[in-house]
Parts: C-alpha cells; structure tokens; sequence
C-alpha cells in the first residue's frame, strides 16, 4: 500500500497538478492555474481548431492495437510450438524468447538498422518489388516500426500465454473434435476460453506500453511519424513545455484506462458466451 | 455375413505402439450393432486405447476400423458417427448446460428449433431439464456425467465410446448408475462400448466383454460365460477371486497336491491348472462321495452378504452363506464338484 503511494498516487497528482500550471516564458514552471493545456490536446488554438493532437493520439491508439494483435497471432503458435517440445528443450526455447530482454531497448532498436540495411536481403527485396528506391534502407517507414514493436512485445504476449498452453487441458480439444467441431470452432470453443488468461495479461502487458512507446517510433519512424509517447517525450524535452506535457500523459492515461475498461467488458463476454 | 453384423463395428489386427511400449498387438473385435460391449482390463491393458482407436482420436499403426461396413481407419474424430463420453467428462466449463448438450449439433450447423427440441429431449431423458442455465462446476458429480452422457448421445452416434465414465463416483452411487445405463442402452437399442477396469461393473452392464492384458484380448463371451468359464489363470483372477489349482492329469481327472479330483471333461494338457470359485466349493460335514479334502478353518471373514473363509491345505478359498458359523481351527470337509471346476488353457 505504502508503495502504491509512493509510486503511483503521488507522481500521478503531481502530474496532475503539473498539468494545470502554465509554461513560463523560458520554459519553466509557473503556477498559475490554467485549463489552455487540455485546450490544446483537444485541438484549440489561437488558430482555431486542429485534429492534429487528436490524430497523433488516434493514431497511437491504432499502432498499438496493430502491435498487440500481432503479437497475439505470433504468440499462438510460438507457445504451441514451444510447449510441444520435449521438456529438457522447452527451457532453450523459452530462454531464446526471453533473451532480448539481456540487451538495452535503445540498442535493440539499432539493430533493426543494421538489419533493414540497404546491402541486406530485406530491403533489396523491397526494393525488387518496387517499395523502396534501390540503395535506400527499409527504414524509416511504418513497416520498420511494427517490426520493431512486435520485436519488442512480442515476449510478453508469449510468456503468460505459454503459461496457459502449458497447462492446456487437451481432452476438451478431443471433446471438440469428438463432436464434429471444425479447427476454427475448436480453437474458439476448447483452446481460446482455456487461455484467455494468459492472453489477457499478455494483451495488457503489450497495449499499455505500446501505447507510450517513444523509442521505436522515433528511430524507426522517422520524424514524420509522431506517435503520443514521442509527443510527450518532446515536451518534457526539447519543447520544454512540461504542463503540456503532462496534459498529454493524463490524456493517454485516461485513454488506456478507458480501452482497458472495454477489453474488460469484451473478455468477460468471450469468456460467457 | 448377416446384415445386422454389417450394421456394427469391427476393428481388425490393430496394432499400436508408443515409442517403447506395445500398446495393442493384433487386436481383432465385433461388436454387433445394439449390444452393450465391454473391454475389460487392468489399467495399461490398452483398452482405452483402442476406444480410442475406434473414437478416431488415435490412429493404429496397422489394422482397420469398420463402422456399419465402412473402412473408417483413416477418418479423424471430427467425421465419424461415434461419440465418447471421457473419463473426467471433459464438459466445457465455460458454456452452460444446454450449449454444452448442443456442441455437436451446433458444430454441424442445425437449425436452430431442431437443436432446441432435440437437446431439450435429452436432457428430459437425463433428468437435466431444471437446470439448462448452469455451469458445468455448479453441478455434482454424476450430474456432470449425466450431462456428458446427454452431449454424446444428442448426436445419435452409431456407436457410444464411454471410458470409465464411472471411475470418479462415490460406491453407491456408481452402483446405481451402472444400472441406469443398462437400462437407458437397452431402452436406446444403441451400441455401446465401455472401457473399464471394475469387473464388477463389466458384469453388471454388458451383453458381451472382452478381457484385456498387455495389449491382447485375452477373452470374449457373456459375462456368464467369462465369469464361469475363464481360460487362463489371469481372467480366472482377474473376474472376482478364484482359487488355482496346479495338477497333473490322471485318467478323466487331475491329481493334485491336495487330492485327487474328478472332471467333467478330461483335461488337454498333462500339467496344468484347474480354477473353481470360492462360492462352488461346498462344505460338508462327513466326507462327500468324491472329490472331497480334509481341511481346517484358518480364517474366517463375516462380510454381511456371506461368509469367507480360508482354509489349510491350500490355502482354499471358501464363500458360504452368513448364517453358517465357522471357528478358526475348526476342521471339516470340502467337496470340489466337477461342474464347479474349470479346466484353464495353461
């Protein structure tokens, strides 16, 4: 309890009041109550209005439900695959899942640099096709930055989910099939309702985070390509703009709490019907 | 061939095995369509693999599997007319009672009022129909398997696999189910085929049973005739207690350790043993004309139905009547008769 006040009820009010205050002339905080922060994110201006935070945040939204789902669909058969080896070569297989974790984000990241490379298979293929101008790297794109989530998330959908297949009772899988079901109905009828409890810690473990991801967009994406954790990142950095800042998080908390409500509610039916 | 045999199930020379163990080995089986069939075995026998054999949930190394003269050895669970009712019922735990009965039904896209009456009618038949809305956890245990029963038989399967649906039940209880099965399979006219261990049981509810051991049927009848008439030393054991006893032949007879006792029939080998049931054997007071042996009482056990008693030489195995009142020490006379004692193969 004591930690929950410490870590997550006290940064949250001061975030809170962070983001009332105004931005002084250099930068720095003054506080003066004002609401023109959350006039901003929702697209008020001197200027009139603009979807442009909104799209930023919409978009966010959308690349980390892309990302998550998938993981998911990844995470399927990797699990499966994982938990039919024999047992002594389960553990090697789950330490290669897990191994990405060993190395910094930042330097993770970079590797895809290395590895979209314009001398590399994948771009001169992209380049085959006609993706991309010969010479140039599959990077930056929105491509290179869904490689780069799914690289990134990929692990935490697999290990809960693993969790689940592992302890899969498959005589419901053999009830299914007894009783004429087709592979879709087993899997949506004997093997989804079974794992739904690692998928949904997976699914949350991936969404939440993906949500405010900042360094994939950043050096994957290009500078085109804002996402709402870059956003922030740049107010609290170069824009030195913090109360702006903060009136973001506050709008991606609200938001992640307000989709984590809906899946709840999506789960629980899945679940019961 | 008769056209009743066409319409059942026969599986031939299946063998199985996995990695290291020979689980079936040249296992051949007919089992005519309504009967009640039973294959019966010690746990490791490979009865349930062969149901599941025939379920289509494991595929034989070799050998066929035909239903209703079909060859359906390479048809996967999901297109045969055979349903199972499994051991722990494997109910979905996340549908209520009636979808759970409407799985199959559902699965082969029924029309929706045809799903209703036939799920309902079942569960009438099943005693299920206060309660479609529940959860399979909400229910005790012999109405899960109830509803397991329904599910598999909703889809009016040509054959119904049932392994050990009784195992997880409480004494009483199986007892009772035992004999409501008989009679729902009597009252369906479906076939139906049981894999269990309990002799017992395969006595009360079959038409006809196979013993199993180590991946061979060991012997096929009636439950009267297995019961009565066991081949080997094992099926002899292995349905209810038996005494063995080892001799050589002598003339129409068989002389042994204990005596020398006179048969129906002369035995084929020229040492082998012969089996008799403990409730065959009869006590007499005096000695009785032939096939009698002097022993003395070492143990005797009230059970409420009878009397058993354990008696030197031997030791013989001896179930009498309750109302007689033995002593340890006390000695009387045996008598062995010829129709009670049966010549086994080995």
């Amino acid at each position: 309890m004591l930690w929950l006040i410490v870590f997550l009820v006290l940064p949250g009010l001061v975030l809170i009041a962070v983001s009332f205050a105004t931005r002084g002339a250099y930068g720095q905080l003054e506080w003066v109550f004002t609401v023109e922060n959350y006039q901003r994110l929702s697209g008020f201006s001197l200027f009139g209005w603009t979807a442009d935070y909104i799209m930023i945040v919409l978009r966010s939204v959308w690349v980390a439900f892309i990302t998550t789902l998938i993981s998911v669909v990844l995470s399927y058969p990797l699990s499966f695959f994982i938990s039919a080896r024999p047992e002594r070569s389960r553990y090697f297989w789950l330490t290669l899942v897990i191994i990405p974790f060993w190395t910094n984000m930042v330097i993770r990241t970079y590797a895809w640099f290395l590895i979209l490379a314009p001398e590399l298979p994948l771009a001169k293929l992209a380049t085959f096709f006609g993706f991309i101008p010969a010479g140039s790297p599959l990077y930056p794109n929105s491509f290179a930055v869904y490689l780069g989530m799914v690289s990134m998330y990929l692990p935490f959908v697999t290990l809960p989910l693993y969790a689940s297949v592992e302890r899969l009772d498959w005589t419901l899988v053999e009830a299914a099939q007894d009783l004429y079901a087709s592979k879709v109905r087993v899997f949506m009828q004997a093997i989804l309702p079974q794992t739904l409890p690692g998928l949904s810690v997976g699914i949350v473990l991936t969404f939440v985070p993906a949500m405010g991801m900042f360094v994939v967009p950043d050096l994957l994406g290009g500078s085109k390509y804002m996402l709402v954790g870059n956003l922030i990142q740049q107010q609290f950095g170069a824009s030195r703009d913090w109360p702006f800042g903060a009136a973001i998080s506050m709008g991606l908390m609200v938001l992640t709490m307000i989709s984590l409500q809906f899946y709840r509610r999506r789960s629980k039916e899945i679940e019961f019907v | 061939m008769s056209s009743k045999k066409d319409k059942g199930l026969s599986v031939k020379d299946i063998d199985k095995r996995f990695a290291d163990v020979q689980a079936l080995a040249s296992v051949s089986l007919d089992v005519q369509e309504g009967e009640f069939f039973t294959l019966l075995g010690p746990s490791g026998c490979g009865k349930t693999t062969l149901l599941r054999i025939v379920a289509g949930l494991e595929m034989p190394d070799t050998g066929r599997v035909i239903l209703g003269g079909q060859d359906i050895t390479s048809l996967p669970a999901t297109k045969r007319q055979v349903n199972t009712v499994f051991q722990s019922y494997a109910l979905f735990p996340h549908l209520n009672i009636f979808e759970n009965v409407a799985f199959g039904l559902r699965a082969r896209r029924f029309p929706q009022d045809e799903v209703k009456s036939r799920v309902n009618r079942r569960l009438e038949m099943l005693g299920l129909q206060d309660m479609p809305e529940r959860l399979p956890h909400q229910l005790s245990g012999g109405q899960q398997q109830r509803v397991a029963l329904a599910r598999a038989l909703v889809n009016e399967p040509e054959v119904l696999l049932l392994d050990e649906p009784m195992s997880a039940l409480d004494a009483r209880l199986r007892a009772q189910v035992q004999v409501e099965l008989r009679r729902l399979q009597r009252k369906l006219g479906q076939t139906f085929i049981l894999v269990t261990h309990d002799q017992a049981e395969a006595l009360v509810v079959s038409d006809r049973l196979a013993v199993m051991r180590q991946g061979r049927i060991v012997q096929f009848g009636t439950p009267k005739e297995v019961y009565e008439q066991p081949k080997t030393p094992f099926v002899a054991e292995f349905l209810g207690a038996a005494n063995l006893i080892q001799g050589r032949r002598l003339n129409e007879g068989v002389d042994t350790d204990i005596g020398f006792f006179h048969l129906n029939s002369p035995p084929a080998w020229a040492r082998g043993s012969v089996a008799i049931r403990p409730e065959r054997i009869r006590i007499t007071a005096d000695p009785p004309e032939k096939n009698g042996v002097k022993v003395h009482v070492r143990e005797a056990i009230y059970r409420g139905t009878n009397l058993d008693l354990w008696c030197e030489p031997g030791p013989l195995r001896v179930r009498t009547a309750a109302q007689y009142n033995y002593e340890p020490g006390e000695e009387v006379w045996l008598e062995l008769p010829p129709e009670g004692l049966v010549i086994l193969d080995e």
